[in-house]
Parts: C-alpha cells; sequence; structure tokens
C-alpha cells in the first residue's frame, strides 16, 4: 500500500473564508431564552442537542425497566421450582407467597410483563430511544442546519413522549395490573375490559399512553422530514448526504406514512371498549353469556395493527443500519462500498415494508393465495438486506480497521443481522411458518435480527458521538468488557430458543409442567435464564461508563477526535446554540473520502483541490 | 414560535412542507379507516340504508366557507380589508354551521335507527364523519388564530403573515377536500 499522508484541519478558517453566511448570529443569542434559566435550557428546551439527551436517557431508563421485566419472567421460565418470595418487596401482591413462605409469580402478571416488555422496548426504547435520539442529534448538524425546521415542534414531539410514558409508567400500578394481552393487542381479550384482569384499566392507560406516543413520533418525523429536505447547507446534495440521514429520512417517511393506519386500528378499539361497537367483535361468550356483540372482525384489526407492525420493524433497524456504515466507514478509514447501492436499497426495504405484513398472519385464517402475494414481497426484502451486508463486509474487506467500542457493536450488528436475517427467510415461507408460528423460534428471530441487532447500532452510535454530545470519552476498557459479554450472553439467549422453536415450544407459556412433551428442554431454559442475567448485569455497566463518563470521561481535546469526515466534527467541541460559531460550513463532496489519493481523510467542508476527481 | 434560519435549498417554506406533511398523515388515517370499511363491507353482514340527504347541504356549506377563506385570502393580498376581515367571519360561521348541521345529521340517522352500536356499517359513518369533525375543530381553532389576528394587529402585508395565512388556507380547503372524499366514498360504496 502507497504512504498515506496524514493530514490536519482547521475546520474554523475554512469555514470563516469559504462558509455561508446566514446571518443568525447578527442578532445576538445572549439574551435568547435558550440560554437562560435552567428549566429552558435543560427541560423545556428547544435545542435539538440537548432533546436528543432527553431521548437518550429516557430511553436508557426504559430499557432498564423493560430488561428488568424479562429477567424476572425469565426466571419463572427458568427456574419455575424456585421460591420467588424474595421479590415480593417490588413485586407486592403480584407474587403469592403460600403458608410456607413459597412465593410464585401471579400467572396474570407474568403476561403483564411479557406485554409490556415487548410494548416498552418496540416503542419507547428501539423507537424514540434510538431513532429519537439520533435523528435529533445528527441531522442538523450532519446536514450543516440551525436547528430543526420548527424547534418548537420537537420539544412537544419529547414531552409527548415523556406523557407517553408517564401513563404507561402508571398503568404498572394499577391494581388489577397493566395490560397483559400481548404487546400486539389482538382483539377480544384487548376488546373486552372483562376478558382478563389487564384488560380493564390497564389498557385504557396502554391505549392512551400509544396515542400519545404516535402523536410524538408523527411530530418528530415531519420535523425530520422537513429539516432534511429544506434545511441542508449549500452544497449539501442529496448525494452527499451521509447514509446515517438517509436512513432517519426513510425512517421517518415510514413512520408518517404508518402510525396513522395503527391509530386508525386504536381508534376503533377505543370505541369497541367504550361505547360498545362492533368493529372486532361477534359471537362472544364469556361466562356463558353471549355479548352484545355481532358483525366484527378480529382480523381487521390485525391488518391494521400489522399496516403499521411491520414497517415498524425497519423503523427500529434502518437508524442502526445507517449508524453502523458511518461509524464501519469512519473506524475501517475506508469509503462505504457501494455508497448509492446502500441509497437505494434503504428505499426499497422502505417501500416493501408497506407490502408485507400479512406475513404475520399466515395463521389468521387469511386466504392462502393471498398469502403468495406476502410470502413473495417478504423474500424479496432478503435483497436489498443482502446488499447491505455485502457493502459492510467489503467496506471492512481490507480496511485499515480501528477495533475501538463503536466499530466492535457495528461489526457485532452485522454479525447479529446476518443470523437473525436467515431465519426471517423461514418465517416468511408460510408453510414453515404455520409450523412454528407462536413458537419460540419466533422470539429468537426477531430478538436477534431487530432486538440486539438495533441495540448494537445504538451503541455503536452512543460510543461513537459521546464525544460530540458531551465533549468526553467513554471509558474504552469498559466498553469492551460491555461488548464481549453482551455479544455472547445475547446469543447464547437466543440461539438455543430456535431450537426450542423449532422443537415446538410455545412462546408466551407461563410454565410447561402440564404436559411432559418440553420436560426435556428445562436444561436450556435455565441456560438461557442464566444468560438473560448475566446480559442484564452487564447493561450496569455499560449505564455506569455512560453517566460516570459524563462527569468524569476522559476530555475531548480536538474538535474531531475520529479523523471523520462528517460536519458534525467542525462544530466546537461544545457546540452552543446554532451549532456553529460563525458561519454556515459548505459542503464540498461527499462523506466518505477516507485514504482516497493517498490523503487521510478529507472532510466534507475541504474544498476540492486542483485536478482532484470528485466522487460526488 | 417559529426559526428565522435562512434556508438555502428551499423552493417550499419550511412551515408549509410541515404542513403538507401533516395533511399525508391525515391521509392515511382515513385511508386506512376507508379501508378498513371495504375490507369489512366484502365479508358480509352488512346493512345497507340511506345517508341523511343533510350530508349533500354540508357538501355546499364547507365548499362555501372554503371559498370564502379564499376571498379573504385574496382579499388580504389586495388590500380589501373589508373582504379580509369578513371573509374571514364567515369562513368560520360556515364551519360551525357544517358541525351544527354535522350533529343533526347524526341524530336523523339515530332516529331512523342507524345506531352507532348497531351493525359496523352505520358505526363506521360516525366514526368517519366523527373523527373529519374533530379535523375540522382544529381547522376552526387555526382560523380563529386567524381572525384574532385580522382584527387585532395593524394592517400590513409581511411575508410572515402571508405565509402563516396560507397555513390556514391549505388546512381549511384540506379538509374541503377530505369531506368531499369521504362523502364520494360513502355515497358510491
Amino acid at each position: 500500500m502507497a504512504e498515506i499522508k496524514e493530514v490536519t484541519y482547521q475546520p474554523d478558517s475554512i469555514i470563516e473564508e469559504l462558509g455561508y453566511d446566514d446571518h443568525f448570529h447578527d442578532h445576538g443569542h445572549d439574551g435568547d431564552k435558550y440560554q437562560v434559566g435552567f428549566v429552558s435550557k435543560y427541560i423545556f428546551s428547544t435545542d435539538h442537542k440537548i432533546i436528543a439527551k432527553q431521548y437518550l436517557i429516557t430511553g436508557i431508563i426504559w430499557a432498564i425497566i423493560a430488561a428488568g421485566m424479562s429477567v424476572i419472567f425469565r426466571l419463572q421460565l427458568g427456574f419455575p421450582e424456585e421460591s420467588m418470595a424474595w421479590l415480593r418487596p417490588l413485586l407486592g401482591k403480584w407474587i403469592v407467597v403460600n403458608s410456607e413462605g413459597f412465593g410464585t409469580l401471579a400467572p396474570e402478571f407474568y403476561y403483564a410483563l411479557v406485554t409490556i416488555h415487548g410494548t416498552i422496548l418496540v416503542f419507547f426504547v428501539l423507537t424514540a430511544g434510538l431513532s429519537g435520539t439520533f435523528s435529533n442529534f445528527l441531522i442538523p448538524l450532519q446536514i450543516g442546519a440551525r436547528d430543526m425546521a420548527s424547534p418548537f415542534l420537537n420539544m412537544l414531539s419529547y414531552w409527548f413522549f415523556f406523557l407517553a410514558g408517564l401513563v404507561m409508567f402508571l398503568s404498572l400500578f394499577v391494581s388489577t395490573g397493566p395490560f397483559s394481552g400481548g404487546w400486539v393487542a389482538y382483539p377480544p381479550l384487548s376488546a373486552l375490559p372483562q376478558a382478563m384482569s389487564g384488560s380493564g384499566v390497564g389498557m385504557d392507560l396502554w391505549l392512551m399512553s400509544l396515542v400519545f406516543f404516535v402523536v410524538s413520533v408523527l411530530l418528530g418525523g415531519i420535523n425530520y422530514i422537513t429539516t432534511i429536505l429544506n434545511l441542508r447547507t449549500k452544497g449539501m446534495t442529496m448525494l452527499r448526504l451521509p447514509l446515517t440521514i438517509w436512513s432517519f429520512l426513510v425512517t421517518a417517511i415510514i413512520g408518517l406514512l404508518s402510525f396513522p393506519v395503527l391509530v386508525a386500528g386504536f381508534f376503533l378499539l377505543i370505541f369497541d371498549r367504550t361505547i360498545g361497537t362492533s368493529f372486532y367483535l361477534s359471537d362472544i361468550f364469556i361466562g356463558g353469556e353471549a355479548l352484545n356483540h355481532t358483525g366484527g372482525s378480529p382480523v381487521l384489526y390485525q391488518h391494521l395493527f400489522w399496516f403499521l407492525g411491520h414497517p415498524e420493524v425497519y423503523i427500529i433497524i434502518l437508524p442502526a443500519m445507517g449508524i453502523v456504515s458511518e461509524v464501519m466507514s469512519t473506524h475501517a478509514r475506508k469509503p462505504i462500498f457501494g455508497y448509492k447501492a446502500m441509497i437505494v436499497s434503504i428505499a426499497s426495504i422502505g417501500f416493501l415494508s408497506f407490502l408485507v405484513w400479512a406475513h404475520h398472519m399466515f395463521v389468521s385464517g387469511m386466504n392462502p393465495f393471498i398469502a403468495n402475494f406476502f410470502i413473495l414481497f417478504t423474500l424479496i426484502i432478503a435483497i436489498p438486506s443482502a446488499i447491505k451486508v455485502f457493502n459492510w463486509l467489503t467496506t471492512l474487506y481490507q480496511g485499515d480497521l480501528h477495533l475501538r467500542v463503536p466499530m466492535l457493536f457495528a461489526i457485532g450488528f452485522v454479525s447479529f443481522f446476518i443470523s437473525g436475517g436467515l431465519t426471517g427467510l423461514f418465517l416468511g415461507n408460510a408453510p414453515i411458518d404455520i409450523q412454528v408460528h407462536d413458537t419460540y423460534f419466533v422470539v429468537g428471530h426477531f430478538h436477534i435480527v431487530m432486538g440486539v441487532a438495533a441495540f448494537f447500532g445504538m451503541w455503536a452510535g452512543v460510543y461513537h458521538w459521546f464525544p460530540k454530545m458531551y465533549g468526553r470519552f467513554m471509558n474504552e476498557t469498559m466498553g469492551k468488557i460491555h461488548f464481549w459479554l453482551t455479544l455472547i450472553s445475547a446469543y447464547m439467549v437466543f440461539w438455543p430458543m430456535q431450537y426450542l422453536g423449532i422443537a415446538g415450544v410455545p412462546r408466551r407459556y407461563y410454565s410447561f409442567d402440564s404436559f411432559q412433551t418440553f420436560s426435556m428442554f428445562d436444561g436450556m431454559n435455565k441456560v438461557i435464564t442464566v444468560f438473560a442475567i448475566i446480559a442484564f448485569f452487564t447493561q450496569l455497566i455499560f449505564i455506569f461508563n455512560f453517566f460516570y463518563s459524563i462527569f468524569y470521561g476522559r476530555k475531548v481535546k480536538s474538535k474531531n477526535p475520529w479523523k471523520a469526515t462528517t460536519l458534525e466534527w467542525s462544530t466546537d467541541i461544545h457546540p452552543g446554540h446554532g451549532n456553529w460559531e460563525g458561519k454556515l460550513p459548505t459542503v464540498h463532496r461527499w462523506p466518505y473520502d477516507y485514504n482516497i489519493d493517498q490523503v487521510e481523510y478529507k472532510p466534507q467542508y475541504v474544498p476540492v483541490s486542483e485536478g482532484e476527481e470528485v466522487i460526488h | 414560535m417559529t426559526t428565522k434560519y435562512e434556508h438555502t435549498n428551499t423552493t417550499i417554506h419550511p412551515m408549509m412542507f410541515l404542513l403538507w406533511l401533516g395533511m399525508a398523515g391525515i391521509v392515511m388515517l382515513f385511508g386506512a379507516l376507508t379501508s378498513a370499511y371495504i375490507v369489512r363491507e366484502s365479508a358480509g353482514n352488512w346493512l345497507e340504508f340511506q345517508l341523511p340527504k343533510l350530508f349533500l347541504w354540508n357538501t355546499a356549506v364547507i365548499l362555501a366557507s372554503s371559498v370564502a377563506l379564499h376571498a379573504a385570502y385574496i382579499g388580504y393580498k389586495k388590500r380589501r380589508i373589508t373582504t379580509y376581515r369578513m371573509g374571514l367571519v364567515i369562513s368560520f360561521a360556515l364551519g360551525l354551521l357544517f358541525l351544527a348541521l354535522q350533529y343533526m345529521a347524526w341524530n336523523e340517522l339515530f332516529a331512523r335507527g342507524i345506531e352507532l352500536t348497531g351493525n359496523p356499517s352505520g358505526s363506521f359513518v360516525y366514526v368517519m364523519t366523527g373523527i373529519h369533525a374533530l379535523h375540522l375543530v382544529s381547522g376552526l381553532m387555526a382560523l380563529g388564530v386567524a381572525i384574532y389576528h385580522a382584527f387585532k394587529l395593524p394592517y400590513e402585508i409581511t411575508q410572515k403573515r402571508v405565509n402563516r395565512f396560507k397555513l390556514v388556507l391549505y388546512y381549511w380547503h384540506f379538509l374541503a377536500g377530505l369531506w368531499i372524499y369521504l362523502f364520494l366514498f360513502l355515497n358510491i360504496m
């Protein structure tokens, strides 16, 4: 390999010379509402960087709660013969202690734990915590904008999310328990308050919380799209956008088009519950009595739910993919392989995500001929996904890999995405899906491909942009311990589940003591639980590292510690209101000029020198 | 609070673009409801009934309201202050009339035995027109702000006020269009 020339850049002077003066600082922001007072600066802030941190920290808190729930129900599944009396101080009446002091988890509450675990992780952590954090933080910084198109709506978006969280949190303490009919909330369990204890007040609060949540997503999403399309700085053409921004754009569009459909489904559900309409209910007997509802169809709800539900998994995974592409290119010191192919595959995944929803409904009694249509499109999604995987691997190939923590997590993401994606091919085929539907095969599949993989993308992003967020580094050693323990324990939790599923072990069961068929899997269930506990405690290392580093981490000394090309690294170490001190940077090249023409890297704000060939 | 940032890549004002995206979301909401209607209808056990005649009157009222608001907008730009102010007020009043007629139409349906909790074919009519009416209330709030500005602020033509007026105008036209869509949909299905 030819000698690579090391370079340093002075973003301040380049931007001063070539930047674009939008007169932003002319009227002075010292007396600005942004700057005065703790409340307007840190709480009801309209600054996208603070809102991003609010999303991130709220997401972390929810992730702890949801992961804690999973530990409790894993204890039930792995060690049903052990007493849980020690959990009584935390769970109160949901631990039933008999006269001998032996405590068992109330079955109703087991279902509530499973339901709320899923709801929180899908919506609050991997939607709000992931795309809320990084869309907010990176969109203005990477496209060269002062802030979002509407900072006020952006603030409102966070506070609707907060409200959604508050209502969901309250529902945990209702005496009849939180909603427990599964995160998909299928009627009739979700539509009839008398169906089970969690279907009463708990379900009312669950629905209220999710409607607030959708408002939050929509307010955020329209803002992200507008900002990306309208507020790019001079020279930032669409084909010079970092892949993070492309993925946030498509994510926001998917959300805008699919969440209203979920709300329509929820409205009809609310009317069925409260007013007594029969959109989803028909011919139901409870306690031997026939209900008045006739003429409804529960499958209608499933269609409306999965019209959001499937795009939702891409809402979760696309931002992680964007982050991974960016992190990988930076730490492999190589241009991302197939930049345009990456954009096309992001867009086509977004498009196809709307054509596959009924692959969740192969056993709902739908017409098997219609199922063929959904099988076809589901399998077609494998193509853009495989293109992306190929491009990541080729980006790594012969790269100058710097295996720092964000890079490890980015590589880990690809590993999980491959192994989880492959099982998706099985599930996308109706004949196989009918066999493994509602078994642990499904649980293993989606946890690996959109749970763990999305988390790895998120961690890659957190470790990579932490210096930009807080002006300090996270601890590298703790980060590596976090990575390896999480990688191993996540695989050890979800891989065995796929074997369980092939053997037919059904999901959502409280215990397997009624029949002997599955008793041979006791040992495997114990192993899964042990690794789930290890994974949980490993996250405490991350959480300690995160909060400790905010205050005591190693300080960032230069503006661009990773020698990255994107615009956010040309701002001050602690960027203020408006992001850039003086003029806005102008953009002269695509974002992946690493080791091209024997030059170490060329940031986007660096002008094209004479005789240089420009890529985009 | 809107931003004062200059934007460099724009042919459309960011706030207007935000509104377009918001309207896209509303279109998806009603698209979902009407698709649910079609799916449910094709499943059978579907009660056929006459829609209230008042729906036709309502279509005229909401169109007139849109025309009045458009007249107000042109009046504002051409310095015809009376047209500007009266157009807004008339448009607002017609919006209220629309809601009142809608309420009467629901009562008429109810009197004919088409209850909200009966066969889903009736429930859908109540729910779809009801959610449309809720959106109309949000439009009336925006109109209320526009009326407040028209009477309280000194009359002057600024780019900022033109933009603001356009937001209300487009949203109101959109709601009228949405009603016409629902009206045609319910009549044809």
